[in-house]
């Protein structure tokens, strides 16, 4: 596994990831959240963008596609 | 005076920083449209999110906060921030890898190659260019209406067209994608700051971030939730539509401008970055534009459909002093040109490449003609563009999904290319042409009712589009023979 995530965990995780953005659970639901300030609609989906982060820090780390990867040293910018 | 003033010290930066970048010009074609394949992960992350980021963002987005509240930040920006970074890692670094090794400039090229088919490659020149005009629209409109409003209607809408489509013109021109990338560089990060300012000081204004929430709640409770606000009144956002709106930030895995910022990184690696913090980017830009729609609401009353895409620009003109206005506004600026660039040199591309390059001069042409091939199309396009800006009806964020929904449905035709040996040119030309013929029927009815959905189920178009459209990609490849394998092996490692 060489402490790699097996891709069916991440298909796993990144499906799980595609439901949770559906939160009916707050569909009605106008209550704002102490200490943030805004309505718990919102604060879910600010915290769904870092969620998506997370998912693609283990995409990279765990199923970076390393075939493609080349060592071209030209200079960046 | 100072608003404009301070506008027109913020184009002028914005071309200081264009021109420079000229410096490093190899005068080559390949240095003109992909940057001669050197863009390093800072400038790679930028040019792809501020190439997404447009008017459709900025003033859309608080145009739809305005009438829909805070189901547009689910809607659109939360599930972008995991889809687009997804088809960036799966799709763009494969392009990427294959763009380096065949020579790709263009999206035309890899597809008219990966399934050697010249018919195909015309086809989705003539789509993409149909589908990309009127994303082009957008952010000349939207550099119209935002110095419009600003200076109190002082400045014809005109005006504010002409100025950001000249100077986008003016660095695009001499700088090609190094000069865009640099400006994009540039112009992201003053969006994402400003906006960023832009927020604290209005929510200062208006009495604190509890104070802004508290006249919320006192005039539009309905906009901090998304169903309805009594029993029996109606969602403002359907779950069916936000689940069926997951399928709308696929179309950057076809927006030919995208695939043309792939193709600059200078390694693979490059990409690591850019896709771990794009999430993070869009939240930092579409917050504050939701949010000032949102309170906006509870302080201009009865803006009707399009009217809302300008206020953001009233809350600016209303809360933030002179001298900041202006600054604000350049940053609605900076969102707007740094989207209308990429467009622009890519069509331009598309021109040189897909058509005098492919057949004036069979794929024989010299650097200088390449270059000089390419201003000639930027221009015309921003021409163009900037003509169509002054006689079309202008609901920015209405305008942003229908060009979405074209390309997200041709998804299926870049994930065969890359990952289904098996497929087919007549798959990949049946899809489009599915793609063609329910595009235009959904939006010849839907472009007149913008709450349209299919048999007002709440199920977006783009589902069904992208549905049949992958099936006509299986079907059609199927039915066919399978491709050369010599053809075959040139995208596939065994």
């Amino acid at each position: 596994m060489n402490g790699r995530l097996p891709p069916w965990v991440l298909v796993a995780l990144l499906a799980v990831l595609l439901l949770l953005h559906n939160d009916i659970w707050f569909w009605t639901d106008a209550r704002i959240v102490p200490g943030v300030g805004l309505p718990v609609g919102m604060v879910y989906h600010i915290a769904y963008c870092f969620a998506a982060t997370g998912m693609l820090v283990l995409l990279v780390k765990h199923a970076w596609p390393a075939h493609i990867d080349d060592d071209d040293e030209e200079p960046s910018q | 005076m100072t608003t404009l003033a301070i506008i027109i010290v913020y184009l002028v930066l914005v071309l200081l920083v264009g021109s420079l970048s000229h410096r490093l010009s190899r005068g080559t074609g390949e240095d003109y449209f992909v940057a001669s394949r050197s863009i390093g992960p800072f400038f790679l992350l930028m040019s792809l999110f501020g190439t997404n980021m447009t008017a459709f963002a900025i003033l859309g987005g608080s145009g739809e906060g305005y009438h829909k509240g805070i189901g547009v930040f689910a809607l659109m920006p939360s599930i972008s921030a995991l889809v687009i970074p997804v088809v960036f890692f799966f799709i763009g670094t494969r392009v990427w890898a294959l763009g380096k090794q065949h020579g790709y400039y263009t999206q035309i090229q890899f597809f008219r190659d990966r399934w050697d088919s010249n018919a195909l490659g015309l086809l989705l020149f003539v789509v993409s260019i149909a589908l990309l005009i009127p994303y082009l629209l957008i952010g000349v409109m939207g550099g119209g209406i935002t110095l419009h409003n600003i200076t109190s209607q002082a400045v014809p809408e005109w005006v504010g067209a002409a100025l950001v489509t000249g100077v986008v013109f003016a660095y695009v021109c001499f700088g090609g994608m190094r000069g865009t990338a640099w400006a994009n560089a540039f112009q992201t990060m003053v969006f994402m700051i400003l906006g960023g300012i832009t927020l604290f000081i209005i929510v200062h204004k208006m009495g604190g971030l509890s104070g802004a929430i508290a006249k919320v709640q006192a005039t539009h409770p309905e906009l901090l939730q998304r169903g309805p606000a009594e029993a029996g009144g109606k969602d403002l956002i359907s779950p069916v539509r936000m689940l069926t709106y997951t399928c709308i930030p696929l179309s950057v895995g076809m927006f030919p401008h995208m695939f043309m910022h792939w193709l600059t990184a200078e390694k693979a690696a490059a990409f690591k970055k850019p896709l771990m913090f794009y999430p993070l980017c869009i939240a930092a830009v579409w917050i504050p534009s939701v949010l000032l729609g949102i309170f906006g609401a509870a302080e201009f009353e009865g803006l009707r459909g399009p009217q809302a895409n300008y206020v953001l620009i009233r809350m600016i003109a209303k809360h933030a002093p002179t001298a900041l206005a202006g600054l604000l506004c350049a940053g609605v600026f900076a969102a707007i040109m740094s989207s209308l660039d990429s467009q622009a040199l890519s069509l331009g591309s598309m021109f040189t490449h897909d058509i005098v390059r492919h057949y004036g001069f069979h794929d024989r042409m010299s650097e200088k003609q390449q270059i000089l091939f390419g201003r000639i199309f930027v221009f015309a396009v921003l021409a163009v563009t900037f003509v169509l800006a002054q006689v079309t009806e202008r609901s920015i964020f209405r305008l942003g999904v229908w060009c979405f929904t074209g390309f997200a449905s041709m998804f299926p035709v870049v994930l065969a290319a890359l990952f289904w040996r098996r497929s087919t040119k007549v798959g990949a030309i049946a899809s489009v042409a599915t793609v063609i013929v329910l595009w235009v029927f959904f939006f010849s009815k839907g472009w007149t009712n913008p709450a349209y959905t299919v048999g007002m189920t709440g199920v977006m178009p783009v589902v069904v589009i992208l549905a049949a459209s992958a099936a006509a990609m299986v079907v059609g490849s199927l039915a066919t023979r399978p491709p050369e394998a010599a053809t075959v092996s040139k995208f596939f490692r065994d």
